[in-house]
Order: structure tokens, then C-alpha cells, then sequence
């Protein structure tokens, strides 16, 4: 019997939990000539910013163990060019879209979010908070849980009631769970979690900084169990709020274990440098995993490592037609 | 995977992909995942192709050096492995419509993908000349080939090992000169084809190069391999070398700015911002 692979992102249903992370689908285009991206649950945009941005200098990325640097700088086409031509063309081939946006200020950000208000095809706005304050000394949203909250404000009263805003966590934080708090508190319909940790790398050869930018965010399997730490203690905190849990998914197995730390949706971000083909192959394995264990349901193994111990698992047999 | 063979410094890959091989044009790249199954090393790297047969149904071969430690796994490979590869990638080099004179300009192994563009124009009608450089005679890739295939072949090595002492732009212009060339085709190190891109805006003639950008995907995704190229509009923008690339119209590329975001490329920190929209 093939599992209900159906989750929601608030209230909005995603046909499988599978996304692709914000800045790893560049525009959308690019993976489409490798899989049909109506077959995901939805695509995450790049972070759009209200002007065009050139982003930093190259060498922006640094390979790692088991992981990669990257210090892209959010190089994208602006808001405009974005409602112009990147968004009509994911709305017209039915891919449900989750549209990341980033700023510097609270108002930019407000700006950004009533630019997509009235555009077609948004599905759900995610906040990259991992963005320095300009008004603040360049401190970042996402490290203090009350400025995150006041852009999730922002932006949560100026988008439409239809729309879900989900607040991007970075793990670069003493206490993840109090940041995650704020942002629910401040009107969040669901969290992501986690954006990229900082890191950095030396060229000894050269024995200088790898990358022109110095430091960059350090992606891949290399943080999937920071990752799955951080989702494990928001989803005991908050279980009721749904989780988008990315970092470090390679195969169905890591995204299955994001799921049972408590996230509904994963996301696909370094995989698709290394695989294009990455996300339908996770959904494969995932599926056939969540099968070979017997469930019926994805939902019902959000968050099911949670269970006390001792405690069977949660099959909802309940809900199953009886024979009868 | 097919057979592997050491050609002078490099090595040299022979894979049986149809599909690679069917839809491959002169300046095409692959993208090679390295390290196996469980691999710590993530980014794929992008080698231009060398050859494309139709034995097998289909071969594809690429040429490499070891740099470090994802192509020393790769130069360990034998007949029968399996290799995980994504192609062809990139944007090929435009062929001229007429039969005309071109010079090929190949830096170390940057020659390789010069050997299918050799081909085509071949095929075309069109005069085939090679310039070959290198530090020293060992790291000179393909020059048998090149005297093959090419009218003339002129060859430089930093060293003076074989050829000329010096670089290829010091010999192109009198190549250029000697047989009237009408275009201009590069591949090798940035610097290289900085230089090849000015013999030619001197003698006013079209220059096609092909970058060799460090990049992560090579499908378009990561951003990584971006540099500034003049946009038909006269804007700059940061492209990428997989999809924009790697092959260039050679004056539009900004060489001596890469590695930097110019002031006025578009969406440039300060500047360059007032371009918005």
C-alpha cells in the first residue's frame, strides 16, 4: 500500500514533504531540465531582495569534509525581475512556491512582503533572518529573538491571511528554542530550520582565507546533526508549530530523521550541487523506508522519536476503515 | 568507465555515456562526482570534454590533472568502475556559417576542448591553426594531435623545453598575421585568455573563449562560478560559467576584474545598485 506522503505547511497541503532550500534552486529553471518540479511538495526560491544584488567576490565556496563553504553573498535579480519573470513562470507550471525574501532593515523586509502580497503563486513566505541589521551595527535578526520577532510581525500583518510566514532559524544562537518562541509568538505559522552555521576554511598552500569573504555558512551532511538537535528541541518546545527541518539531506534516511525529531516538510539543499536529481530520489527512499516500517501515513511519524521510551509507535489504527 | 591513460602530466578518462556523447557539442563540459558512493566530497568536479566516439554506443573522454584530493581518486580509477557523471553541461562555442581562418590557442590542458571545436570547423570547410603553450614540454597537452589536424602548429613553453621560450601571446600575433585568421578560439588559464582576448581586439578579429571558473554544481544552482561579462545591453553582471558559460564572446569578459564585483556591475554594493529594476 503506498504512504499518504501529504503534509501541510500550515494550512497549505503539500502533495510530499519534499522542498528544495532556499538558494539551492537558484530560479527553478535550472533543476526543471532534470525533473518535473510539479513532483515536490514545493520549491523554495532563492532569498529575494528588493534590489538587484551582485552578491560577494569570488572564491565563494570552499569544499569541506563531508560539506562545502559558501559565501555567496544572496546574488539575485531584485524584487522586480523576480514578480517579472521567475515567479509567473513557477505559477504557470503549477510548482507551489515558497518565496524566501531577505533584508536589512524591518522595513525592507515589510516592503518585500507587500510586493508579494499581491503577486499570484506565492504559497508561503520564508524569512531569511540570518541577515545583518543595519540599523542595529550589522548584528544578525536571526541572534536575538526579539528583532526576529519584529520582522515576523512586520511581515506576518502585511501578508495575506492565506499566505503562511515561516521565520528561518540560524543555529548560531545560545538558545534556539527561546528565537523559535519569539517568532511564534510574533505571529509565525511555521519555523525552518537550520540556516547555514558560520564557518571557515584556510588555504595552507596559499595560507590565507579560502574565500574572498573570509568566513561563509557551512552546508551539508557536515550539520545534519545540528540540524536535527535543533529541530529535536523545537519540536519538543513548540509541538504544535510545524518544522521545515533542512541540513545535511542526502539520502530518504536523513530526511526520515529529521521527521522523527519533529519536522513535516524537509528541505534539499547542498544534495542538488552534488545530485540535480536529488529530491526525487530522497522522496523514493524516504517513501519506501516510511513503507518498510510499516506506516500508512508520513504524519504519522512527525516527531515520533519524542515518544517516551517503552511507549509502542504511533500507529493510528483508529483511523482505519474496519473491515466491517 | 573504459579505459584510463596517462598523456604526458595528465590523465585521461574514456566513459561510456550515450546520452553525454549524444548530445555533445564542441565546448561541453561534464560534471564528475568523485570519492564514490560515500564520498566526504560533495562538489563535482567540471572537466571540458576531449573526445566524444561513437563506439559503445556512445564515449566520452576528459582530460585532468591532480590537484588535489577528489581527481587523485579519479586518476586511481580503472577499466570497470562506474563513475558518476552529469552532461554535457554549459553553453557550446559558436561556429562560424562560412569557411574561414581560425586559430586555436590552448593553455596546458585548457587544449583538450579545443580538439572538438577543431573538428567542427573542419567539418565546416573552415582553416584550422593551433597555438600550444605550457610551462615546460610535458604539461603541452595534444601537440601530436594538433600537428595533425592544424595547417600549421605552433608550440611555447615557458622552459623553452619544446617550441618557442615564452607564452602563447607572444607568438599569436604572428600567427594571426601569417594566416590572415578571421576568429580567435581559447581555453586555458584566465590570464592566458586575458591576454589572447587583447592580441585579438588588436587585430580585430571575433575571440570565443571557454573559462575555467572553480564551480560546485555545474548545473546552475550554487552560484559559485561567477564572473563579470558585459551583458548586449552594455550592463555587467555576474554570470555564471556553467550555463552562461563556458564559453564567452572574449571582450566581453571583464578579466581584469575577476575575482571582484565591479563598482558598476549590476546590483554592485553602493554603486551599482542604481541600476535597480
Amino acid at each position: 500500500m503506498p504512504v499518504d506522503m501529504r503534509t501541510y505547511l500550515g494550512h497549505v497541503e503539500l502533495i510530499n514533504p519534499i522542498t528544495t532550500a532556499a538558494g539551492c534552486a537558484a530560479s527553478g529553471s535550472e533543476l526543471s531540465q532534470f525533473f518535473d518540479l510539479g513532483r515536490i511538495g514545493a520549491l523554495t526560491t532563492r532569498s529575494i531582495t528588493m534590489a538587484p544584488r551582485a552578491g560577494r567576490p569570488t572564491p565563494r565556496m570552499a569544499e569541506t569534509p563531508s560539506g562545502m563553504l559558501n559565501a555567496i553573498g544572496l546574488q539575485g535579480p531584485g524584487v522586480d525581475a523576480f514578480l517579472e519573470r521567475e515567479l509567473p513562470w513557477l505559477d504557470q507550471r503549477g510548482v507551489k512556491t515558497v518565496v524566501s525574501i531577505a533584508g536589512g532593515t524591518v522595513a525592507e523586509y515589510t516592503a518585500l512582503a507587500r510586493r508579494l502580497t499581491d503577486a499570484p503563486g506565492v504559497s508561503a513566505v520564508e524569512v531569511n533572518l540570518s541577515c545583518p541589521n543595519i540599523e542595529d551595527r550589522g548584528r544578525v535578526f536571526a541572534r536575538d529573538g526579539a528583532a526576529s520577532a519584529e520582522v515576523i510581525a512586520s511581515v506576518r500583518s502585511v501578508m495575506r491571511y492565506d499566505v503562511p510566514v515561516v521565520a528561518k532559524l540560524s543555529p548560531d544562537v545560545m538558545d534556539i528554542v527561546s528565537v523559535a518562541r519569539a517568532c511564534v509568538d510574533a505571529g509565525a505559522d511555521a519555523l525552518s530550520m537550520i540556516n547555514n552555521p558560520l564557518g571557515m576554511s584556510i588555504d595552507t598552500e596559499a595560507m590565507r582565507p579560502s574565500l574572498a569573504a573570509v568566513t561563509g555558512g557551512l552546508s551539508g551532511p557536515a550539520i545534519r546533526p545540528l540540524a536535527v538537535r535543533c529541530v529535536w528541541q523545537v519540536h519538543a518546545a513548540l509541538p504544535s508549530v510545524p518544522v521545515i527541518g533542512m541540513g545535511g539531506v542526502l539520502t530518504g534516511r536523513d530526511a526520515f530523521e529529521l521527521i522523527l525529531a519533529g519536522a513535516c516538510v524537509v528541505a534539499v539543499g547542498t544534495a542538488l550541487f552534488h545530485d540535480p536529481y536529488a529530491c526525487l530520489r530522497i522522496l523514493r527512499e524516504l517513501e519506501e523506508l516510511l513503507a518498510a516500517r510499516g506506516f500508512h501515513r508520513l504524519a504519522d511519524a512527525v516527531g515520533l522519536a519524542h515518544r517516551p521510551p517503552g511507549a509502542a509507535t504511533r500507529h493510528r489504527t483508529d483511523l482505519e476503515e474496519s473491515s466491517l | 568507465m573504459l579505459t584510463t591513460r596517462r598523456v604526458d602530466a595528465y590523465h585521461a578518462l574514456t566513459v561510456v555515456a550515450p546520452g553525454i556523447a549524444e548530445r555533445f557539442r564542441p565546448g561541453h563540459f561534464v560534471g564528475v562526482a568523485v570519492g564514490g558512493a560515500q564520498t566526504s566530497m560533495l562538489t563535482r568536479r567540471a572537466f571540458s570534454v576531449h573526445d566524444v566516439k561513437p563506439d559503445y554506443g556512445g564515449t566520452v573522454e576528459f582530460v585532468f590533472t591532480v590537484r588535489g584530493p577528489g581527481t587523485a581518486w579519479l586518476a586511481e580509477r580503472r577499466a570497470r568502475d562506474t563513475l558518476d557523471l552529469v552532461g554535457p553541461l554549459g553553453r557550446p562555442f559558436p561556429l562560424p556559417r562560412d569557411p574561414v581562418t581560425c586559430v586555436l590557442v590552448g593553455g596546458e590542458y585548457g587544449s583538450a576542448t579545443l580538439f572538438p571545436v577543431a573538428d567542427a570547423l573542419q567539418q565546416r570547410g573552415c582553416r584550422v591553426d593551433f597555438v600550444l603553450g605550457a610551462i615546460s614540454a610535458d604539461r603541452v597537452f595534444g601537440a601530436l594531435r594538433a600537428r595533425r589536424m592544424g595547417e600549421t602548429t605552433t608550440l611555447t613553453t615557458e622552459d623553452g623545453s619544446v617550441g618557442m621560450r615564452g607564452r602563447v601571446t607572444d607568438v599569436l600575433p604572428g600567427v594571426i598575421a601569417d594566416v590572415r585568421a578571421d576568429a580567435v578560439y581559447a581555453c586555458g588559464p584566465m590570464p592566458m585568455l586575458r591576454g589572447v582576448t587583447a592580441v585579438a581586439v588588436e587585430f580585430d578579429i571575433p575571440v570565443q573563449v571557454a573559462v575555467e571558473e572553480q564551480m560546485a554544481c555545474g548545473t546552475g544552482v550554487c552560484m559559485t562560478c561567477v564572473l563579470p561579462v558585459i551583458g548586449d545591453d552594455g550592463v555587467t553582471r555576474m554570470v555564471r560559467s556553467c550555463v552562461e558559460g563556458p564559453v564567452f564572446r572574449g571582450e566581453r569578459v571583464r578579466f581584469d576584474d575577476v575575482g571582484t564585483i565591479p563598482f558598476d556591475a549590476l546590483g554592485a554594493p553602493g554603486g551599482g545598485t542604481r541600476n535597480a529594476g
